[in-house]
């Protein structure tokens, strides 16, 4: 994981506070094609000045969300708000919105300038103020040389600011932005990305990005909405969405994890200990779980939150023996993929702290996984 | 030595690209040639009717005879001025309706849902299966004096006596839009399917309504769709000599009209040839400009 840029930003966190206002209101929004069902029952509130992410794998439904705030698709039932206005009805060219397309739609017959210049021309704001304000605008964006440009002449990455310039430049209350770096190479991309942070902290617009890059939504976003086949799963902060997944499905797709299934042998409100058939040791929780006695739970356990050692844990719980299947060296890291008697693989990653390390656990060699009673996540669903 | 053979023989690409200048050079640039050879030259009672341009004198000197006197009588008589001009109008105001008529046309077309367009361009294509000729009678049958048209709004009570339609301008302006449409709509169908409709989207994001979309998006856009269009049907028109001589005026003065008469009635080949050839030019040089134009325009923006 990326380090992430917003831990200046820690103190900002309007939706923990009960009186905030929320800025974009989304309503029970359902947008249905035929007898498809897109977006299903989704109401969300999205606050001044965030990033939020929306997140989901392909046709999770959250570019058709994204589009019915830009008002090129209508929900076919619910409401949305944006700064107290009802937005449902209003069609986009009179939205306070603007968004920036995946494809960039530069338009292909007109300079940088121009089309930096063509949503203030479309307000008939006086020739002046236009040209200062594509001047100021191509300037924040690096570029100022490039204005006579036709989009043809440009990179990838210029044109990426074209488009973000362009919708920027209409000081929008909203800016929708769909898949913004996808189109850019790895480097480029990590580079944008801390860019596009500081021109939203710079300009104070509240930004509502499209992506199914959670990487790129840890690194942006103040809050993920996490969306699977319609729906809003989990909304949360970064670390809140990978240490407190609500279900299977949000800590699968947020980082690797090891999901161990099993039932709750001792269910109590300050622990819980879980019987897992593939592990000869119970998994002991320092926290109390809300579930049905007997019920089925799923234990998740992110790989660097494990241990490898030689020696046998002389803990009763927490610990399970394996053998070294693969290693895969990553150079900050390494990759274990270590079996278990029961034949279940589990993922554990280690830093690689120091360069001279002789005894370095090796393949095949039988090794025992130890982790903290604070690790696990217990899910229900 | 083998290899020097190698370099002088062609090679497989060279064959291929070889093809296309060889049937231009066998069907285009020849008989160029030798029309403009024609009309350097002044008619002879004899077969073939005009005078060779070289010919051995008795000293065994080789004698070229230009005579621009064929060029200098299109100048000097007002007949062919007034046929030249008569022409590009009548094409210019054919080619600006077929425009006005299959620009949307095209637009529902390419706009229209992907299972059915298929469908709708085979309709356009179809009169293409039936000949040409054929078509242009049935507008005879459709606007002489007690044909289709006449007889249907006498009935209906729009009029009680037939307008006399066939024979006047109207019908050579009916005729040559109707023939001449699908030539329009076919590259226009073209741009407008293969234009990427986020950018309206945009557009409309920017603060634009739907209409003023298509006036700064669409039709900037549909620019060199418009031009081919135009062009492929302007071309032909200026030329036309069928629908004229079948729906117009006798005396209606058309060049296609004129080189026909020069050549089979009067039979004047040289003078007849001078007339191609001016037509010729006349459509080529501003075509030509404006093609390059055009690509200053574009900047190389076809290289997306």
């Amino acid at each position: 994981m990326a380090t992430s840029p917003r831990v200046t930003q820690q103190k900002f966190q309007p939706w923990t506070d009960p009186d905030a206002k929320p800025y974009v209101r989304i309503e029970k929004v359902t947008k249905k094609f035929g007898d498809f069902v897109a977006v299903d029952d989704v109401s969300l509130d999205i606050f001044k000045k965030e990033i939020f992410c929306l997140l989901g794998a392909s046709g999770c439904g959250k570019t058709t969300l994204l589009r019915m705030l830009a008002g090129f698709e209508r929900p076919t039932s619910g409401k949305i708000f944006i700064d107290g206005i009802d937005m449902t009805l209003i069609p986009p060219y009179e939205r306070p919105v603007n968004m920036m397309f995946q494809s960039y739609a530069i338009f292909p017959h007109m300079t940088v300038e121009q089309n930096v210049a063509f949503g203030l021309k479309q307000e008939g704001l006086p020739k002046d103020e236009i040209a200062q304000r594509v001047n100021d605008m191509l300037n924040m964006v690096k570029l100022g040389p490039f204005g006579k440009r036709k989009p043809h002449q440009l990179s990838g990455g210029q044109r990426q600011r074209v488009a973000l310039a362009r919708a920027l430049v209409k000081k929008p209350k909203l800016l929708l932005l769909d898949e913004p770096l996808a189109a850019l190479d790895k480097k480029l991309r990590e580079h944008t990305q801390f860019e596009l942070i500081n021109i939203q902290e710079t300009l104070g617009v509240t930004f509502i990005v499209v992506t199914h890059d959670q990487e790129e939504a840890m690194t942006l976003s103040t809050r993920i909405g996490l969306m699977n086949h319609g729906e809003i799963v989990q909304v949360g902060t970064p670390d809140q969405m990978y240490e407190y997944p609500n279900s299977r499905f949000v800590s699968e797709f947020i980082g690797s994890v090891n999901m161990f299934e099993g039932r709750l042998t001792d269910d109590e409100p300050s622990f819980v200990r879980i019987a897992c058939d593939d592990l000869e040791a119970p998994i002991y929780v320092d926290h109390g779980v809300s579930s049905a006695p007997d019920a089925t739970v799923w234990a998740a356990i992110r790989p660097e939150k494990i241990t490898i050692t030689r020696e046998k844990p002389t803990e009763p719980d927490n610990w399970a023996s394996a053998v070294v299947q693969d290693i895969a060296y990553m150079g900050d890291m390494s990759i274990y993929l270590l079996r278990l008697d029961s034949g279940k693989v589990v993922r554990v990653t280690q830093p690689n702290a120091y360069r001279h390390a002789d005894d370095r656990i090796t393949w095949d060699e039988r090794v025992y996984l130890h982790w903290h009673a604070t690790s696990p996540v217990v899910v229900t669903k | 030595m083998m290899q020097r053979l190698r370099r002088l023989l062609p090679n497989g690409r060279s064959l291929v690209t070889a093809v296309p200048y060889l049937w231009l050079l066998l069907f285009f640039l020849i008989p160029f040639a030798i029309v403009l050879k024609i009309s350097f030259s002044s008619t002879l009672i004899a077969m073939p009717p005009y005078e060779p341009l070289l010919h051995w004198t008795a000293e065994k000197v080789l004698q070229i005879k230009l005579n621009l006197g064929n060029y200098a009588f299109l100048v000097e008589d007002n007949l062919y001025w007034m046929a030249y001009l008569n022409s590009i109008k009548v094409a210019a105001i054919s080619t600006l309706f077929c425009l006005l008529i299959g620009y949307p046309i095209a637009y529902s077309i390419a706009r229209s849902s992907p299972s059915i367009r298929n469908i709708l361009m085979l309709l356009i294509v179809l009169p293409f299966w039936t000949s040409f000729l054929l078509r242009v009678y049935a507008w005879i049958g459709i606007l002489k004096n007690n044909g289709l048209l006449n007889n249907f709004l006498m009935s209906i009570g729009v009029i009680d006596q037939p307008i006399q339609m066939l024979q006047t301008d109207f019908a050579v302006y009916v005729g040559i839009v109707y023939s001449y449409l699908p030539f329009m709509i076919l590259p226009l169908y073209a741009n407008l399917e293969k234009m990427d409709l986020t950018l309206l989207e945009a557009a409309a994001d920017l603060g634009c309504k739907p209409w003023q979309g298509f006036l700064k998006i669409t039709l900037p856009l549909s620019l060199p769709g418009i031009i081919a269009g135009c062009l492929l049907v302007f071309i032909p028109a200026v030329g036309e000599f069928v629908i004229p001589s079948l729906l117009g005026d006798p005396g209606m003065l058309m060049i296609g009209k004129v080189l026909w008469t020069e050549f089979f009635n009067n039979r004047d080949w040289p003078v007849a040839s001078a007339v191609a050839i001016a037509l010729l030019l006349f459509l080529v040089i501003p075509i030509m400009y404006f093609q390059r134009a055009q690509d200053a325009e574009a900047g190389g923006g076809v290289h997306r």
